[in-house]
């Protein structure tokens, strides 16, 4: 992974020197909420409903154990002992005080990490794929041209106050696992037909209030050239995005409001500008950065190994936890682990001081001391040996992190919702771990498949229910929590965004609604069909009939 | 005190009088303002116009000295403004819903004005950056450029690699503290206005 050479380590020192001044100005009372406000939040810091959230960011989910070993020992001294992995691969912290924020930062910045543009109306954490490196589909590791684009956007001087947030996602695989469509910026890396590395851009994708998938814009960039067509877009949105209304202030509606083809002209007459000047990337700055993405010291393994063929064989849990939590890798002889931090019960994306230890110590026994966190809020060791798996599933199911429900239903995508969240219209975690406890069987769960079910506390939507295959949006009815469901949201290549079945429902009625939803798809399931094919299928009726035909009867 | 930072061409930032005379327009009529009661905001962030003809009109322009005048003023009244500008008196107000273009359609040479401000009515108003950009880097602009209207210590970083090489900070503000901000990064990653890339600048293989 990247290293901090002398100046990245200067960037970091010089901010958390900035901002300690920023906060002890603030607190001194000589900087207003107003002012103080964006500066706090481009340092991922929002006062929340019982104390601030200071959001760390984990640059494209990439982290090394002794950083989270770092992670763990500051939620212990200035938390609760517990962080939060966060949908843009980031950790959370929920807890901490204001007054420790410096000191936080200087913690982190002595294990090259930080917390700048997590939040803001600024270029976010950039996110990918999180096998990025290793996945048997991947044409590209993104990673490098990720870490240039890391460097370019930290306090870019042109785009540190844009309309609205930016998000900016990079995939260079067969399937999308980092939901490009998604975002204001998308970058899709392929092998041209000169086998050149290239990039289709998407862009105005964004969820929140109003969903919407990204528009291609170019399709075929140069990889030279992405920083120079990067900063053509956002220039353009930085003039023209709406600056009175915060609802349409992101690029998307920027993009709905004047076509694509009108946008795009924009973009193209700015880059003509731009093109070919100092923004274009070298072949000497990009190899300085890939070699850090270079593949790990793999050993020459077999393809299968005995022992753990045995193991599957006569270990019927071990078995069940191999194929839903354990991925295929690049390398024979090799598998990513997936651990699974949706335990059932407890809040999606949560992990304790102690466990992080244990995933740090895994890592370095087992995957060459890096860990990478997901969107879907787990933590994968993207590099275990086929013999290592028994004794990485020993020591994670102590550990509480060997739930084998990943990509099942009880895999849930959950942001903090309104327990922690002062944007959050409802609560979502309780609403994931009544779920979790209704569905809390595993042979029912194996039987129901592949399901992504995601959960928002409000319209920003942090919890991507439009793309959840059942979504689940938290609404405010007359100052009572209410639960709007979606069904047939997908992401990935053929990205969705889901339809809404009709009238929202109390927390208590919802374990019974998503079993009403489970029980249409089983009885009307073809083959090996699963739930999202189904809907699509069938469409929203059966299930809207079925879920509202309970309601109207009971 | 003086509320004007400027950078020296060496980059050095010093307190310096102000010479140039601010002309504002005088505050729309209380009927105007009523009508547009709630409105006010959203007319200004969508681009339009900000003055009325009556406001226009009724600008005190002083006789002598230099004038930092609106570009929509300007606009009005070119004809008695001509001279101050032969004169090199004449700086123009550049609001952020304007564009540089507009600026460019009065003024070929962009260079025969001594100083073009671009006032920003709230900081975290991010378009003063880019206009600080082009005004540079598209439209070829030498000249003191300066940032006025909510200008405030935390942003001047960017101001001055968005371009800007003079700073009025708001007035309530101490000058002398901002000066601190002004190097608050030593490398940045990026290029500015006056700077490449930083493995562009340095070597670091």
């Amino acid at each position: 992974m990247y290293k901090y050479d002398p100046i990245d380590q200067q960037i970091v020192n010089e901010r958390v020197a900035q901002y300690r001044d920023q906060t002890r100005r603030y607190l001194a009372g000589e900087l207003t909420d107003e002012e103080y406000r964006p500066l706090r939040l481009q340092n991922g810091l929002y006062i929340q409903r019982h104390a601030p959230m200071l959001r760390i960011a984990v640059p494209y989910g990439l982290i090394s154990s002794k950083q989270l070993r770092k992670l763990g020992d500051i939620a212990q001294k200035y938390d609760r002992g517990y962080g939060h992995f966060s949908t843009r691969q980031n950790l959370q912290l929920n807890w901490p005080k204001l007054e420790d924020t410096p000191e936080i930062l200087a913690e982190l910045a002595t294990v090259e990490m930080h917390a700048i543009q997590t939040s803001g109306n600024c270029i976010r954490n950039i996110t990918t794929d999180q096998f990025a490196g290793i996945a048997p589909d991947e044409i590209i590791d993104p990673r490098a041209i990720a870490e240039i684009m890391r460097q370019w956007s930290t306090f870019h001087p042109e785009f540190a106050l844009l309309p609205r947030k930016f998000k900016i996602a990079v995939s260079g695989t067969e399937k999308d696992r980092a939901i490009v469509q998604a975002h204001d910026i998308g970058l899709e890396f392929y092998k041209d037909v000169q086998g050149q590395m290239a990039i289709k851009v998407w862009v105005g994708g964004g969820l929140g209030r109003t969903p919407i998938l990204g528009t291609v814009i170019r399709e075929h960039l140069e990889w030279q050239h992405v920083l120079s067509y990067c900063e053509a877009v956002i220039r353009v949105y930085n003039i023209h995005g709406r600056r009175d209304n915060a609802y349409k202030a992101r690029i998307k509606i920027l993009v709905k409001a004047l076509g694509i083809e009108e946008f795009k002209r924009q973009v193209e007459e700015e880059w003509a500008h731009l093109k070919d000047g100092p923004l274009t990337i070298t072949q000497n700055e990009l190899d300085r950065v890939a070699k850090y993405f270079e593949p790990m010291p793999y050993k020459t393994l077999p393809a299968h190994d005995a022992s753990f063929d045995a193991a599957v064989a006569s270990n019927p849990a071990f078995a069940a936890w191999v194929k839903r939590c354990v991925q295929p890798h690049r390398v024979p002889g090799y598998r990513a682990v997936t651990l699974s931090l949706k335990p059932h019960g407890k809040a999606p994306g949560d992990i304790t001081s102690e466990q992080m230890h244990v995933v740090a110590d895994l890592a370095d026994a087992y995957s060459f001391g890096e860990l990478r966190s997901s969107h879907e809020q787990n933590l994968i060791l993207a590099d275990v040996q086929v013999s290592d798996l028994f004794a990485v599933w020993e020591k994670a199911r102590e550990a509480g992190l060997a739930t084998p429900n990943i990509g099942l239903l009880t895999d849930i995508i959950c942001c903090p919702g309104g327990d922690f969240c002062s944007l959050a219209n409802a609560k979502s975690i309780p609403i994931a771990e009544a779920i979790q406890m209704q569905f809390d069987n595993l042979d029912y769960l194996y039987e129901i498949g592949d399901l992504e079910l995601n959960i928002s506390g409000c319209m920003n939507a942090c919890g991507h229910h439009h793309v959840g295959h059942i979504g689940i949006l938290g609404v405010d009815k007359d100052g009572s929590e209410w639960y709007q469901v979606t069904v047939g949201g997908k992401q990935g290549n053929d990205a969705s965004i889901g339809a809404v079945i009709g009238p929202s429902f109390s927390a208590e009625e919802m374990p019974g609604v998503v079993q009403r939803l489970i029980e249409v798809y089983v009885r009307e399931r073809q083959d090996e069909e699963r739930f999202i094919d189904t809907v699509r299928r069938l469409g929203v009726a059966p299930f809207k009939a079925h879920v509202y035909a309970e309601k109207e009867t009971a | 005190m003086s509320q004007l930072i400027q950078l020296a061409a060496n980059g050095q930032a010093s307190i310096v009088a102000d010479a140039w005379i601010r002309v504002v327009p005088p505050a729309a009529g209380e009927e105007s303002v009523r009508k547009q009661a709630g409105k006010v905001v959203l007319f200004k962030l969508t681009g339009e116009q900000t003055y009325t003809a009556e406001q226009i009109a009724n600008t005190e322009i002083p006789a002598t000295g230099k004038i930092l005048v609106p570009l929509t003023i300007w606009q009005a009244r070119k004809a008695e403004l001509q001279s101050r500008l032969a004169a090199g008196e004449l700086g123009i107000v550049l609001a952020t819903n304007e564009t540089a273009e507009a600026l460019q359609a009065e003024f070929t040479d962009l260079n025969t004005l001594p100083l073009i401000a671009v006032f920003v009515e709230r900081f975290a108003d991010g378009r003063i950056f880019t206009l600080g950009n082009w005004l540079r880097t598209r439209f070829g602009f030498k000249n003191e450029l300066r940032a006025i209207g909510d200008v405030l210590r935390d942003q001047l970083f960017f101001h001055k690699r968005a371009g800007f090489n003079s700073f009025l900070i708001r007035a309530d503000r101490s000058a002398e503290d901002a000066l601190a901000s002004l190097n608050d990064f030593s490398q940045p990653y990026q290029g500015g206005v006056a700077d490449v890339p930083v493995w562009r600048r340095v070597n670091r293989a």
